[in-house]
């Protein structure tokens, strides 16, 4: 029985060991290209650089419109972050703790918010922004972004606020705590991991997210992403920088993944699991 | 858990209903005035009703595009959910192996949308890309740039890539949710691992599945940049899916009449889908308590 079981098991590791390949293969083909000169990208295939050199990071960090791409992304989407978690903790503590006019609609349309395909928004977006003076600012995007994020954010959070039992609100009450105290003192640490979840996903969302970014900006606010394109240049494309903008996108995600490891599908099941 | 009834809880919930109308109620306002509207300039346009839907509900290329992105989501939903029960099932339950996985599994979902077209069209290319080139080695015709059918099956090898981790991930996270007892039970009964499976891990999966099922299908149904960075759409149209016909006729070429009518039919279908996962959700929590 238990040798059936140990060849079952090997089996398993080795289909788990065939996806993770799968999955990790084109990330290293890209940083495998990441290090190699163009020449050396163009001449032929190896599977690592034989002329091993950075001057593609290099081009990337000391040219400002290339930097400031990352610089741009980031102060976005950590307005995104701040923003969603500022409305979204209040509005998540109404839904899970009160009945009230419409709250089943509101809750429903919010949803419907991070279901709809934003290319059926862009035009539209693009002059709201002009017509109030945002377009090409970091907080236009942050705003835009609010309309998956917010959803999110809510729904995440109400799964776990609707965890925390209500007596301990009472008790607060009780105690003489204003509400105000209450929520900043006792209520918001008791739900700190989901909150860090929740600052994960709208930071993941926003990153991500390059349509509605790009539409939005044009100079002042550009996102790295949409300045990746600039790598097809009247020589072709720059095949090493590129490769090495796409390598800096990930590092923030793979950094900050760390952190909420435990938490990441319950927050992908909107707070469900 | 029973709510209180307080009509004042709006005031908690009144940011987040400016903010989130103030991107969604305008923008939605403006679709609804182009679709009904002939417009020539920013001061010259024409009421006309009807006659756009009208005209959309003919267009071939649309409808093209529509049926070609049901296929493209059916076909997304066929490989992936399967896929990712089966690595749900084989991952680690603990230990920094499981860490490891789930680290390695969460990466391609947090790569920006257009650096996975990126990393794709370079990894598929039969000069420059492992893949491309291990293919063609192989004696396998293969160019995503030129054969429609390549350019089809590259779109979804990368989709399968990119959001396959997700399946897994919410089934993984389900499988932790069933208490050891009952494996325990099952190898005093001396359960096969079929019958494991079948009578004890997927009832459990089932909550997560509906979850997963829902949110891969509507996010596939929108899928834009992906496909846009990797293939442009082409070769031909055999690509364009729905969203990057809409942003052609809307953009390029500045219908906006057509495009705004069927984004509202669009959005429309979504609507409907997440009304669908809304009231399956709700239903799943009520069952809960």
């Amino acid at each position: 029985m238990s040798i059936i079981r140990e060849k079952g098991s090997k089996r398993k590791a080795l289909g788990l060991i065939a996806y993770m390949v799968f999955v990790l293969l084109p990330i290293y083909w890209l940083l495998n290209m990441s290090f190699k000169t163009n020449e050396e990208i163009l001449s032929g295939l190896t599977l690592w650089p034989n002329d091993f050199t950075f001057d593609n990071y290099i081009t990337i960090f000391t040219d400002a419109s290339w930097y400031m791409g990352y610089v741009n992304s980031m102060t976005y989407v950590a307005m995104n972050m701040v923003i969603t978690l500022l409305v979204a903790l209040p509005a998540a503590y109404a839904f899970s703790r009160y009945k009230f006019v419409g709250d089943k609609h509101l809750f429903f349309w919010l949803l419907s918010n991070r279901m709809a395909p934003p290319a059926v928004f862009l035009l539209p977006f693009f002059q709201l922004y002009s017509s109030v003076g945002l377009f090409d600012t970091h907080l236009a995007v942050a705003l835009a972004h609010c309309l998956f994020s917010i959803p999110l954010a809510v729904w995440i959070l109400e799964g776990f606020m609707s965890g925390v039992p209500r007596e301990i609100d009472e008790t607060a009450y009780i105690d003489g705590y204003s509400f105000s105290r209450f929520f900043i003192t006792i209520f918001i640490p008791m739900i700190r991991s989901g909150i860090g979840v929740t600052a994960f996903f709208s930071f993941m969302f926003s990153w991500v997210e390059l349509l509605l970014a790009r539409t939005l900006t044009s100079v002042e606010a550009k996102p790295i992403s949409a300045i990746m394109t600039r790598t097809v240049g009247a020589t072709g494309i720059d095949w090493g920088v590129l490769a090495a903008a796409g390598v800096l996108t990930i590092i923030p995600g793979v950094l900050v993944i760390w952190f909420v490891r435990n938490h990441v599908a319950k927050g992908f099941a909107l707070g469900r699991v | 858990m029973n709510k209180t009834p307080n009509n004042k809880a709006w005031w908690l919930v009144l940011p987040v209903f400016l903010l989130v109308a103030f991107s969604a109620l305008i923008p939605l306002m403006t679709v609804v005035n182009y679709s009904v509207q002939d417009i020539f300039d920013q001061n010259t346009a024409y009421f006309v009703g009807i006659e756009w839907y009208q005209e959309i509900l003919q267009d071939e290329r649309l409808r093209e595009s529509l049926f070609r992105q049901f296929g493209f989501s059916f076909a997304v939903l066929a490989i992936e959910i399967p896929l990712g029960i089966f690595v749900a099932l084989t991952m680690p339950k603990q230990g920094w192996q499981a860490s490891v996985s789930l680290i390695l599994l969460a990466l391609p979902l947090l790569i920006p949308w257009n650096v996975v077209g990126t990393i794709w069209q370079v990894f598929a290319r039969g000069d420059i890309g492992l893949f491309g080139w291990g293919l063609n080695s192989l004696g396998v015709d293969y160019n995503y740039t030129a054969n429609s059918v390549d350019a089809w099956l590259t779109v979804l090898l990368m989709d399968v890539w990119h959001w396959t981790s997700l399946v897994a991930l919410l089934c993984y996270s389900g499988l932790r949710a069933i208490p050891e007892a009952y494996y325990q039970a099952a190898q005093i009964d001396r359960a096969s691992s079929w019958s494991i499976f079948r009578y004890i891990q997927m009832p459990k999966l089932k909550g997560v599945l509906v979850i997963a099922v829902l949110l891969r299908f509507m996010d596939s149904f929108m899928i834009y940049t992906e496909p846009f960075v990797l293939t442009g759409g082409g070769p031909g149209s055999s690509t364009t899916f729905l969203s990057q016909t809409l942003a052609q006729m809307a953009i390029g070429q500045f219908d906006l009449g057509p495009a705004a009518a069927f984004s509202l039919i669009y959005f429309l279908i979504v609507l409907l889908l997440s009304w669908l996962f809304f009231t399956t959700i709700t239903h799943m929590d009520k069952d809960k308590s």
